[in-house]
């Protein structure tokens, strides 16, 4: 299991300010289900790094006492039912760094609400609820949805999973308890493939090692969940791969007399690599050769542009490009020339090929069930496109990702899909390249957005 | 003390400006995407813009967006203010100034003239015009057949806004289903809609008050006079302090002093409460900011005091 001791050897620097410049807001989302303290978790983040105003934490007495849940759901049916029923953001500060909690609902009929949380997300923190579990067997079985949320996390590639222990307050035996829970979420983890940043025991309700540490508590002399979360990363961009950018808008010049280069500024954020003055690039779908001339960073500033953020691009002559489109990194010519190639020149190898077939993973979020033979629209980069299901391969069992048989997907399945686009896209795997191996399906009746793909 | 930080956090203010120039920068290429999908993937959009903070900061990051007319560019849609006509001077006198400078279309609809045409009736003539805003703005968007609507919301005001999606479908009617929000993912933003639908689009949905406080300050945006320390005639009711204007005269019994206030938000004067403050520019309003322990709605606004539910309510009738 990764470890818990380089986190907590960098724990609240003592000069922390100004080292982390770099780091921008975490984006994180917590996952659990019903009844393992969720909201109380969030609650006790919140009011216990004094993000909570005095008027909002008036709103939440009941009966003399503070119900920490009810700082978090905010729609009057979720108060009703006492449930969370759509993703609420929430938004906290420390010393050190700004936080954004996309809070997520639980319940598996909301999963599709929870891939919309992770796909924009750099963490998640999988509450395990260890009153459920079985602590005095070293051998215990993790709860269906603690495998479930953190496979979903890892499908969606969130870059950090952190385990936060809850209700160790409630048991006996809380060292031994830690114990055994930790044993088996390491053993499940490593099984499944997972990276985990940290395991930390918690009591949400009484606010133990959430952001004020209670020291050598279960055994465990870590960093607080909060400590942990100061540290991790931001999910990093597909900088180190060949150019690829989604053109968003087309800005015409009307003032430049300078006709040397293309008189218009491509608009959009960089998908993969970088780009720079000088990158010879290709046009999809025209296929048109260029060189960028100039590059401006969001707020038009000349600068060179890596993945993950806005830029314009202009290209040293002018070339068919609309919205839609994407500039992508010139071919790069075949170390030898292909079996079928006569000529003397090798042939040109895209950086990107583009394909019409896809192999997908789905997690399919529609009332209305996936069939195969239907056609949806495919948004892809700023593309769209028709996209027909050619067949359900498989579904995956929600709490193992195990391959099940299926012909069809209902709502917050996930499952193989093979897909067939009316036009071709320069497709990538999602395990590569996030942009370009992403795409949604919208029905084309009633314009739901009913499915989140991930490229195989 | 306060409640949203320590004295430490407070006496070493600079540290924040480190901690938050990157998230900035960050927040602002979030808001400059989305104005130009915006821009690229709608027919008819518009930018509501009342020349509060919020709209101010929006246009800020419209002007990099795009360029101003001077440079070759400009906001390649109009700006839209519904007018209750109860609008402090100061704030509109704002909007028509930035607006002019920046070349930007104009656009004003008035609660007023709904008032006339009968489309809107008050319950009594005192009533706030707040909430009937909601029926102007669809009367506005059938007019002009606008397909998006950006706006200055920002989910850290209410909890739920805090629920909201940037990209927020709306029904033929204007109304908000909570329930059956599509979901959000990547940056993958679905604008498809079936005619006489419309998108709100919340472009700063993750800034937060502090956030915005920062941004003025750091690219030194102005704003209406009223968001700095100035004196006012005002009568306290249990800590909401009332300005004393022409529409919200003193009752009787009310005790009218004169106090140093500044406005954190504004919107119709009949709902709008200044609070009690020295501070005359962003950078001592960003420490007053993170020492506050009432939020923005509470210390200022009256109407979303009725229930816990009444902006959820107002969102589901067609209201930002």
């Amino acid at each position: 299991m990764t470890t818990n001791n380089s986190i907590a050897a960098s724990a609240y620097p003592s000069s922390a300010i100004g080292q982390n410049d770099h780091i921008s807001a975490l984006k994180f989302i917590t996952c659990g289900s019903v009844d393992d303290g969720k909201s109380t978790l969030i609650g006790r983040l919140l009011v216990d790094s004094k993000a909570v105003l005095q008027d909002h934490l008036a709103g939440v007495q009941r009966g003399g006492e503070t119900d920490l849940a009810l700082l978090t759901d905010g729609l009057s049916a979720e108060r009703e039912q006492g449930i969370t029923i759509d993703v609420a953001y929430r938004y906290f500060a420390t010393e050190t760094r700004k936080f954004i909690i996309g809070d997520a609902p639980g319940h598996e009929q909301y999963t599709r609400n929870m891939v919309t949380a992770a796909s924009s997300a750099d963490a998640a923190v999988v509450l395990v609820d260890a009153t459920k579990l079985d602590w005095k067997n070293p051998e215990l079985a993790l709860l269906p949805q603690t495998r479930r949320h953190s496979l979903l996390a890892h499908l969606l590639r969130v870059h950090s999973l952190v385990f936060a222990v809850n209700k160790l307050d409630a048991v006996q035996d809380p060292v031994l308890a830690f114990k055994h829970i930790q044993g088996a979420l390491a053993a499940f983890a490593q099984a499944a493939g997972i990276a985990v940043r940290a395991t930390v025991p918690v009591s949400a309700l009484k606010g133990w090692n959430v952001v004020n540490a209670h020291a050598g508590w279960c055994g465990y002399d870590g960093p607080t969940l909060l400590q942990v979360l100061e540290e991790l990363p931001n999910t990093p961009a597909d900088t180190a791969l060949a150019p690829a950018f989604p053109v968003q808008w087309v800005e015409k010049f009307s003032s430049s007399s300078d006709t040397s280069q293309g008189r218009r500024i491509f608009w959009g954020r960089v998908a993969a690599g970088s780009f720079a003055p000088g990158t010879a690039v290709q046009i999809f779908p025209s296929g048109q050769l260029a060189t960028v001339a100039q590059v401006l960073d969001h707020a038009r500033r000349p600068k060179d542009v890596p993945a993950g953020t806005s830029a314009g691009i202009i290209l040293d002559r002018e070339v068919d490009v609309s919205r839609g489109d994407w500039i992508l990194a010139a071919p790069t010519a075949a170390a030898t020339p292909a079996e079928d190639d006569f000529g003397d020149t090798p042939a040109a190898v895209p950086a990107w090929p583009a394909s019409r077939e896809l192999r997908t993973t789905v997690a399919w979020m529609d009332d209305e069930p996936l069939v195969a033979g239907r056609v949806y629209w495919a948004l892809h980069g700023h593309r769209w496109v028709k996209a027909k299901v050619k067949a359900v391969v498989h579904k995956l069992n929600i709490n193992t990702l195990a391959e099940e048989s299926a012909t069809q997907l209902d709502p917050n399945a996930i499952g193989h899909v093979q897909l067939v686009l009316q036009e071709a896209i320069p497709a990538a795997a999602f395990s590569k390249a996030r942009v370009l191996g992403s795409l949604i399906l919208v029905d084309t009746a009633s314009h739901k957005t009913a499915g989140a793909v991930l490229i195989n | 003390m306060n409640a949203r930080t320590d004295a430490a956090l407070l006496q070493n203010n600079h540290m924040s400006y480190h901690l938050n120039n990157s998230h900035l920068d960050a927040l602002e290429e979030e808001t400059i995407f989305i104005l130009r999908e915006v821009a690229a993937a709608f027919e008819r959009p518009a930018l509501l813009f009342s020349g509060g903070k919020d709209s101010l900061v929006m246009l800020k990051c419209a002007e990099k967006a795009f360029g101003t007319k001077a440079s070759g560019g400009g906001i390649p849609y109009p700006l839209l203010m519904i007018d209750t006509g109860h609008n402090f001077p100061e704030v509109t006198d704002f909007r028509d100034f930035r607006a002019q400078e920046l070349g930007a279309e104009l656009i004003v609809r008035s609660v007023e003239d709904s008032m006339a045409r009968g489309t809107v009736r008050l319950a009594h003539p005192g009533e706030s015009r707040n909430v009937h805003q909601s029926v102007t703005l669809l009367e506005a968007i059938e007019e002009f057949r606008f397909d998006a609507l950006i706006g200055g919301a920002r989910r850290d005001e209410e909890k739920a806004r805090a629920k909201e999606r940037i990209f927020s479908h709306r029904d033929s009617f204007g109304q908000w289903q909570p329930k059956a929000q599509r979901p959000e993912l990547w940056t993958l933003f679905n604008t498809r809609l079936q005619p006489g639908e419309h998108f709100r689009v919340f472009p700063i949905s993750n800034w937060t008050e502090l956030d915005v406080w920062q941004y003025i300050d750091r690219e030194q945006i102005g704003l209406p006079s009223i968001y700095y320390t100035h004196k006012r005639q005002v009568v306290d009711k249990k800590g909401l302090l009332m300005p004393v204007t022409e529409l919200t005269p003193p009752r009787e019994g009310d005790v009218v002093e004169t106090r140093d206030v500044r406005f954190r938000t504004v919107g119709d004067i009949t709902c709008t409460a200044p609070v009690e403050s020295t501070a005359a520019t962003p950078a001592e309003i960003v420490i007053e900011t993170l020492a506050a322990d009432v939020s923005e709605r509470g210390a200022t606004r009256m109407d979303d005091k009725t229930s816990d539910a009444s902006m959820e309510k107002r969102k589901k009738d067609g209201y930002f």
